[in-house]
């Protein structure tokens, strides 16, 4: 059987040596099966050793190998070299974050933002091991259940040029998991994480540009859980601006 | 570490990068529009405070074919802004719920069609019945 051939356009970087990022083209054998990850593997073991990107599982899970494909972010894992073919690919690092080398950027900053919103649920009340676990209904379940689906692969991020424009912006993935456990009802640190959502860089910074939620791998919808946050600050604001903070106590 | 140096790249012209991002422009200039007619609203209000001669001539001024074009551009400016604001009004309410069912985001975005046609169709009415 005769395999077919696609040209990938790769854009690489090394901060060693460029000033600048520049595309290189290779091409690829592939079949019917064959993902956009396999034909970078190709790449890194028959082509060139030193091309640098990140993955795990190969099956939407890790969240590892998201990239641009042709402009859109995508996971690689689950992207098909022959819905390009017989167009070209042009494979970049995920926009709007900084690029550490080749296809891989530097997530410091989104881990950050994941780490200020303290996603763990703050317990109500303290519970000791007699007391059984936090119950909880199907329906109470059902508030948070696809905010917690996110697998942090900043596809969202890639998506927001709000957060391109302006990466102080919380962002898409971290204000859905904010809002996952917020809406959890175990959880009692809505009012240690308001001041984050309030913030000029928490749900302000989103102009529901909605392409986060377009891009989502997982089924997440960012775009509401930010918007959604928009109605609770601004109720936040109003009963502060009614009852001040230790008027009534 | 010393070798790290991450390479930010630049934005101008970023809304150009991709089909979706054309539409949101395109979805947010409308603003532009509706404002101007706004304007133009207020100005009539102000000639009408004036008196009736005032008006007349300010109604009569609208049937330039400028203003024809302006009107015509400012309507389909303001049908997308409202069509786009109906279907993301889902992502912007709190969850709704009918018992413990949750409506459906279709369903909220059919009911405010249907409140938009039914008052729409009211009002012209009303305007062409008056």
């Amino acid at each position: 059987m005769t395999q077919q051939e696609i040209n990938i356009e790769v854009l690489r970087y090394n901060p060693e040596k460029d000033s600048e990022p520049s595309y290189e083209t290779f091409q690829v054998p592939f079949s019917h099966e064959t993902s956009v990850l396999q034909g970078l593997q190709f790449i890194k073991d028959q082509l060139d050793g030193s091309l640098t990107f990140r993955w795990s599982c190969r099956m939407e899970i890790c969240g590892s190998c998201g990239m641009m494909i042709n402009g859109v972010p995508h996971l690689t894992c689950s992207a098909f070299l022959r819905d390009y073919y017989p167009g070209k690919l042009r494979i970049e690092p995920l926009s709007h974050l900084p690029i550490e080398r080749d296809l891989a950027v530097d997530q410091t900053d989104f881990l950050q933002k994941l780490e200020s919103i303290q996603p763990y649920i703050i317990p109500k009340e303290t519970r000791s091991l007699e007391d059984g676990p936090f119950k909880q209904t199907p329906a109470q379940r059902e508030r948070f259940y696809q905010f917690s689906e996110c697998i942090n692969c900043l596809l969202c991020y890639a998506a927001c040029p709000q957060y391109g424009l302006d990466s102080g912006f919380l962002g898409p993935a971290a204000m859905a998991l904010l809002h996952r456990y917020n809406s959890d009802s175990r959880d009692a640190g809505q009012a240690e994480r308001m001041p984050i959502v309030n913030a000029q860089e928490g749900v302000w910074g989103c102009t529901l540009v909605g392409y986060c939620s377009e891009v989502c791998p997982k089924g997440v919808d960012p775009a509401s859980a930010v918007n959604r946050n928009k109605v609770s600050s601004t109720l936040d604001y109003f009963f502060r601006f009614m009852a001040p903070r230790g008027a009534s106590e | 570490m010393a070798a790290r140096r991450p390479y930010v790249r630049p934005m101008a012209g970023w809304w150009r990068r991709n089909p979706f991002y054309i539409f949101y422009m395109l979805r947010e200039s409308t603003a532009v529009f509706v404002a101007l007619y706004a304007l133009q609203l207020l100005y009539g209000l102000y000639m009408l405070s004036i008196g009736e001669a005032a008006f007349d001539t300010w109604l009569a001024s609208l049937q330039h074919p400028l203003y024809l074009v302006f009107h015509t551009v400012a309507l389909a400016a303001a049908l997308l802004h409202a069509f786009t604001w109906f279907n993301v009004a889902p992502k912007a309410m709190p969850v709704l719920y009918l018992g413990t069912r949750r409506v459906a985001d279709r369903t909220i975005v059919w009911v405010q069609f249907l409140f938009f046609f039914v008052i729409s169709a009211a009002m012209i009415g009303l305007a062409l019945g008056g």
